[in-house]
């Protein structure tokens, strides 16, 4: 689903790379945390993969698509397969809650008729029934975090970047928005979340991958925030996978 | 591609910067009035030249007994001398240029004199000995006049060959020198007008930089997000140079055809035909420079 081999990638006027030779690969329906502290490489690796970037070497697909050489009349529709949400939730403040999540799908050509139908379905889904009608300035944050979410899924992504959904939100409010990526990853979408919060890490036990100064430090499956003991090689182990998946030619 | 979504946008922006909407389109109203003026003067001059240049004759002016010595020693040019002249003119070689001639005597000379400067006291002093006898030539192609000055300049007798074009070439060079100022002005003022556009763009594409952010993250395509973008500018300048082409078929209509034509009816004016010509040209260069100016900002200030 999404392949990173061997990306660098160096800021201009920076003497350390903010990414030193990456890889990564992660499979449909993976659930992964990346971790690591600020300025470890995550938000690189993030616009990476959104094409916000492109890497100073290295290679980078996602959904099958060669994101180094995509021609820039083809990004948009790359960008419609996935959904992206943020810390600061970015909604329109002008806009209702349904008008916010419908018009991404109106600036996508969606017909009328289709964003009729689906604006009350995904509202439903992340559980904003009744409040399509109001403004984000008069909703919480979970909430907002809810209608971004909602703008995020409703065209049906098969990726999910969330840059720390829940970096704004109090931990009670945060266990809602992780139940909510959870069954959106249980759908069938592969979620990649960047976060520093622990408890959630903790808790949920999916993969783990922790940055350390642009480099992988670790790659874990049902890990939690720091390095366990049970596991010796995990990195090692990890990249033997990626490469027999390589050599079988298997799925981006 | 929904339509109304993208008018909505449209109408959003021209509301959002109503002043810069203004101002582009004064700006470019003005200067494509500029440009049509400028070439509207361009046709003038064409049908003035067709009109006049056709109708240009070489005068051959005889001696008087008050021309200047050198030129003429023999002073008043004699009937032997007025008869050679006549005959070189009747002569093999210069007859295939020549359409027709009329000899002008002093009483002719005068009588146009006094029609022409009736009222002026300078008719009351002149007498139709001072008044040169002339053959008028007309040709075949007025743009030959070189052929007569040559053939008769410092010929006994003749005080002066001069084409009447010569006379005509300077109003048409004022009136060059007036449209190709029109147009240098116009030049400038489009210059103005496309940075105007692009400035315009430019704020426009800030005060709405949260939903562009939105629309790229959620894949909406290049042109779908630089259209209401285009399109507010071409909408600008396309009533700027409605105005405009308003302007200049106003000028046609009512200044030229209504004022000058009736002040001077013997000439040949620019019709409100030619003005028809003129005005689609204009909103298509205004449509033309927007949408160049836009596409410019977009491509500085709209990234994708």
């Amino acid at each position: 689903m999404i392949r990173i081999e061997n990306v660098t990638k160096q800021y201009k006027g920076t003497s350390r790379p903010a990414l030193n030779n990456v890889s990564l690969e992660i499979e449909k329906g993976d659930f992964v945390f990346l971790v690591g502290a600020s300025g470890s490489g995550k938000s690189s690796l993030m616009r990476l993969m959104l094409r916000e970037d492109i890497p100073t070497s290295g290679s980078v697909h996602v959904m099958g698509e060669n994101l180094v050489a995509i021609p820039s009349r083809r990004i948009p529709f790359f960008r419609r397969k996935l959904g992206v949400v943020f810390q600061d939730f970015r909604l329109l403040p002008t806009k209702t809650v349904a008008q916010n999540v419908a018009f991404s799908l109106e600036v996508i050509g969606k017909s009328q008729g289709f964003i009729l139908e689906a604006v009350p379905d995904v509202l439903a889904m992340v559980g904003l029934e009744g409040k399509a009608d109001r403004l984000p300035g008069e909703l919480s944050g979970g909430e907002q975090q809810r209608v971004a979410l909602a703008r995020a899924i409703v065209n049906k992504p098969a990726v999910l970047l969330a840059d720390e959904p829940t970096g704004n939100l109090d931990p009670a409010t945060s266990e809602g928005i992780m139940a909510l990526l959870e069954r959106i990853n249980l759908a069938g979408t592969t979620v990649v979340m960047a976060t520093h919060d622990r408890g959630i890490v903790d808790r949920l036990q999916k993969r783990v991958v922790e940055m350390r100064d642009g480099e992988i430090f670790r790659d874990q499956r049902s890990a939690g925030y720091i390095k366990t003991q049970t596991d010796s090689h995990p990195v090692k182990s990890w990249n033997l996978a990626i490469d027999q998946s390589w050599s079988l030619g298997g799925d981006e | 591609m929904r339509f109304g979504f993208v008018i909505g946008e449209i109408g959003h922006g021209l509301r959002r910067n109503v002043s810069m909407v203004i101002s582009v389109i004064l700006v470019t109203f003005i200067s494509l009035t500029f440009v049509g003026t400028a070439s509207l003067l361009q046709l003038q001059i064409g049908q003035m030249k067709n009109y006049w240049y056709d109708r240009a004759q070489v005068a051959v002016y005889l001696c008087t007994e008050v021309s200047p010595a050198d030129v003429c020693p023999q002073g008043e040019a004699s009937t032997d001398l007025q008869a050679a002249i006549e005959d070189k003119l009747k002569s093999p070689v210069l007859q295939p240029y020549i359409k027709e001639y009329f000899f002008e005597n002093h009483k002719q000379a005068y009588d146009k004199f006094q029609e022409q400067f009736a009222g002026n006291s300078v008719a009351k002093y002149v007498t139709p000995n001072q008044l040169n006898e002339t053959f008028w030539v007309s040709l075949k192609d007025p743009s030959k006049s070189q052929i007569i000055t040559e053939s008769f300049s410092g010929v006994a007798g003749v005080e002066e060959v001069r084409d009447q074009r010569s006379y005509l070439d300077q109003i048409f060079n004022i009136l060059n020198a007036a449209s190709i100022a029109a147009v240098g002005i116009a030049a400038l003022m489009l210059v103005s007008a496309a940075l105007l556009i692009s400035t315009t763009i430019r704020l426009s594409a800030f005060s709405r930089r949260r939903e562009i952010g939105i629309m790229r993250l959620v894949g909406a395509s290049n042109f779908y997000i630089q259209l209401p973008f285009i399109l507010e500018g071409v909408v600008a300048a396309t009533i700027g140079s409605a105005l405009a082409a308003g302007a200049v078929l106003s000028v046609v209509q009512f200044f030229v055809q209504g004022y000058l034509a009736t002040k001077l009816p013997f000439t040949s004016f620019v019709t409100l035909g030619d003005g028809l010509l003129v005005a689609p040209a204009l909103i298509a260069a205004g449509i033309l420079l927007s949408a160049v100016a836009s596409g410019f900002a977009i491509r500085r200030y709209l990234r994708i």
